[in-house]
């Protein structure tokens, strides 16, 4: 598509206005909340192995989540954030793609980065900032990232990872190795003017890069009423001219069967696709944050009702691929596992003094080296007051 | 050796990288067929391709972030920011992203391969929005390198070693000096240092230290200082983040007094970070006050830009102030 396509149209010789209603935007649907699939609807690519695999990786979520959030509130961690309702769009998505894809996560994503195997004490090393961390601890918990899966690590600033996504999908064009992006983001971060730029950028430039936007109904206390007022976040990406489609954010084969078309289309074409997905924010925004002060509880209870993993599990039990036994087992025993990583995760040491100046620069400078120096000889002077490195400087 | 202006020293430059490096991608506003507003990129579309060297949509976050995603993918991008006035929008994808991405990620993912170029500077009627020298707020960034060249022989060996240097560098030129500054330019491949101050003439009463386009005006004052009997060393900065202290600090040792020059405002300039390391440095050697000549605390003026300006009469004053101090 040229831009030169839309300089000419329908002439009118009165005034006449459109708005966000002018273009529908229709709901994908394929799976209804008991289980059963809609009359005709186009099911994605998935067997038996993959939907076990997606099912698990929900069921590893949401217990991650429970107990973290307990764990919080114990002291034992600093900072936690959930993704309680909307683990069908992170699990969803990322099952369509191929593990070279890249991620590039705002930060309730997590379920993308499990489904790419990252590991439960993996995980836990980050949470927990010990030096086994990846991220060698400096950053606050939730904020992960592998180069080996492919995924991002992640950044508190909102929506800067927009225009990046447009920029690494742009390298994966010019290397010309049929690989993609994918870009998460919420639909406050859409507010931001990142997205604009990202966007733009993207279809200007011809990006294989799939913009998954979660429009959960809230950034933080901000209801979407107060966010935007057009039609969500997919009436904007016709207006880059960008091939855009809104999803039940809740039914995970729509998820599926949508991210499959988009990253086929992505790379055949060299072209970007915005996904709206629907949900709702079950939970808090964070552990920092309590919904009561902004939503009653009826609204919550209401869309409870629509838990996307008791969707995919009445899905999975009437295809016979799942049962009430493997159930119990299953979140039984990550329910301990998450315990025992809790426990083994929060004895591990801090990270050395020595690795706080690493990696500012590829080196260190002159200057970096010297206020080390003078830091150390400072700690040594008063090891008390800094028992977490004091005793083992090098 | 050739004969090549300050444009041509940077054109020359990104065409040697661009030929080396298949991943190296030149980027940013008018920057393609069209070579740029001041024709940095002349040609480099029709030599490498209009999938290397390209327009991109009036954006300069979207410039930025674009360009830090192809850094974290491999690629090697040349973003170019019209003006360095320009360069805000920005701030927020090369403080909080380009600077902090290897730390943040333990050196999972880093953006190394990054180089922004941007125009900065005054002297040629850009009132408020054509002649900032953003400097100072970059250079209270962890994470970033910034480079100022002050002719085409160091531009060129500058930009060369920005290019591939393995961390995110911001290169401001001189875009007074762009035409007017010409000299004779090896045309093979070469290397300057970066990090690293040059001595560009020795002395032994004072030293005058400055960057880019102000080193004319530094090397000016000091020719009429020199006629009063004052021995003058001169040092190129070169490098602001991070900067050469032990050069700086050996000079001032020797000579016992230091003038710094910039064009930025004075509070808050890159001075006052090199005076109070130096007061600290060489506390027993200094025989008079750390002299600043900079910009005014106002923006950048356009019908008074001559009274605004650092220019070398009042750069000759604060030298012989300090030495009569």
């Amino acid at each position: 598509m040229d831009a030169e396509m839309y300089q000419e149209g329908r002439t009118i010789h009165q005034v006449e206005f459109i708005d966000g209603h002018s273009v529908e935007i229709p709901i994908l649907k394929i799976l209804k909340q008991d289980g059963s699939v809609y009359d005709n609807a186009d099911m994605p690519e998935i067997d038996q192995a993959l939907a076990t695999k997606i099912y698990k990786t929900l069921a590893f979520h949401r217990v991650l989540d429970e107990r973290m959030v307990a764990s919080q509130r114990q002291g034992r961690l600093s900072f936690y954030m959930t993704a309680l309702g909307e683990e069908a769009a992170s699990v969803g998505s990322a099952a369509a793609l191929d593990d070279k894809d890249m991620i590039m996560a705002q930060y309730r994503e997590q379920g993308a980065l499990m489904f790419r195997g990252f590991r439960l004490e993996q995980f836990m090393n980050q949470m927990f900032s010990n030096e086994l961390d990846l991220g060698k601890g400096r950053q606050m918990p939730i904020h992960y990232g592998s180069q080996e899966l492919n995924y991002m690590t992640i950044s508190s600033p909102l929506g800067t990872q927009i225009p990046q996504a447009a920029g690494y999908a742009y390298g994966q064009k010019l290397k010309g190795n049929q690989t993609c992006t994918i870009c998460y983001f919420g639909e406050g971060a859409a507010s931001e003017g990142d997205f604009h730029a990202g966007l733009n950028m993207a279809a200007v430039h011809k990006a294989p890069v799939i913009f998954f936007c979660r429009n959960n109904g809230y950034a933080i206390s901000t209801p979407s009423s107060q966010q935007y007022m057009g039609n969500g976040i997919a009436s904007r990406g016709v207006g880059y001219g960008i091939k855009t489609i809104r999803v039940d954010g809740n039914d995970l084969l729509a998820v599926l069967k949508a991210t499959q078309v988009a990253r086929k289309y992505a790379i055949e074409n060299n072209a970007p696709v915005v996904i709206e997905a629907m949900s709702y924010r079950l939970g808090a925004h964070s552990t920092s944050d309590d919904p009561s002060g902004y939503r009653t509880k009826e609204e919550e209870a209401k869309y409870a009702e629509h838990d996307p993993i008791l969707r995919m599990k009445n899905w999975m039990l009437a295809k016979g691929w799942w049962d009430e036994e493997q159930e119990t087992a299953t979140f039984e025993g990550l329910r301990e596992d998450v315990l025992a990583a809790v426990k083994v995760a929060e004895v591990i040491d801090k990270p050395n003094l020595e690795s706080m100046f690493d990696d500012v620069y590829d080196v260190p400078t002159p200057q970096l080296k010297e206020q080390l120096a003078e830091l150390k000889e400072h700690i040594k002077k008063y090891p008390d007051a800094y028992p977490v490195t004091a005793g083992r400087i090098k | 050796m050739a004969k090549m202006n300050l444009l041509q020293a940077i054109n020359n430059a990104l065409d040697i990288a661009m030929t080396e490096n298949d991943s190296a991608v030149c980027f940013g506003e008018d920057v393609g067929h069209f070579g740029g507003v001041f024709r940095a990129t002349s040609n480099l579309q029709e030599k490498f391709g209009k999938d290397r060297c390209f327009n991109t949509p009036l954006t300069e976050q979207g410039i930025m972030g674009f360009a830090n995603g192809l850094a974290a993918q491999g690629s090697v991008p040349i973003a170019e920011i019209q003006f360095a006035d320009y360069i805000f929008p920005a701030f927020d994808q090369i403080v909080n992203e380009s600077a902090k991405f290897r730390y943040r990620s333990g050196n999972e993912f880093n953006v190394g391969n990054l180089t922004i170029r941007t125009p900065y500077g005054g002297g040629i009627a850009g009132g408020l929005y054509h002649s900032q020298s953003p400097e100072a707020y970059f250079a209270h960034t962890p994470g970033l390198k910034i480079v100022v060249p002050r002719n085409p022989y160091q531009a060129k060996g500058l930009l060369l070693a920005a290019i591939r240097d393995k961390n995110p560098v911001v290169f401001f030129e001189p875009k007074k000096l762009y035409r007017a500054s010409t000299g004779e330019v090896p045309e093979e491949d070469y290397q300057l240092p970066l990090g690293k101050a040059e001595v560009v003439k020795s002395g032994s009463d004072i030293t005058l230290l400055g960057w880019g386009a102000q080193m004319e005006t530094i090397e000016k004052a000091a020719e009429m200082a020199e006629a009063k009997g004052v021995s003058c060393e001169i040092i190129d900065l070169r490098s602001i983040l991070p900067w050469d202290v032990e050069t700086v600090a050996a000079s001032v040792s020797k000579t016992g007094r230091l003038l710094i020059n910039h064009e930025a405002p004075l509070t808050g300039g890159f001075a006052g970070e090199i005076a109070a390391t130096i007061q600290d440095k060489c506390f027993l050697h200094l025989e008079s006050p750390i002299a600043r000549v900079c910009g005014l605390d106002t923006p950048f003026p356009l019908a008074q830009e001559k009274e605004y300006m650092p220019d070398e009469l009042k750069t000759f004053e604060a030298i012989m102030a300090s030495i009569n101090y």
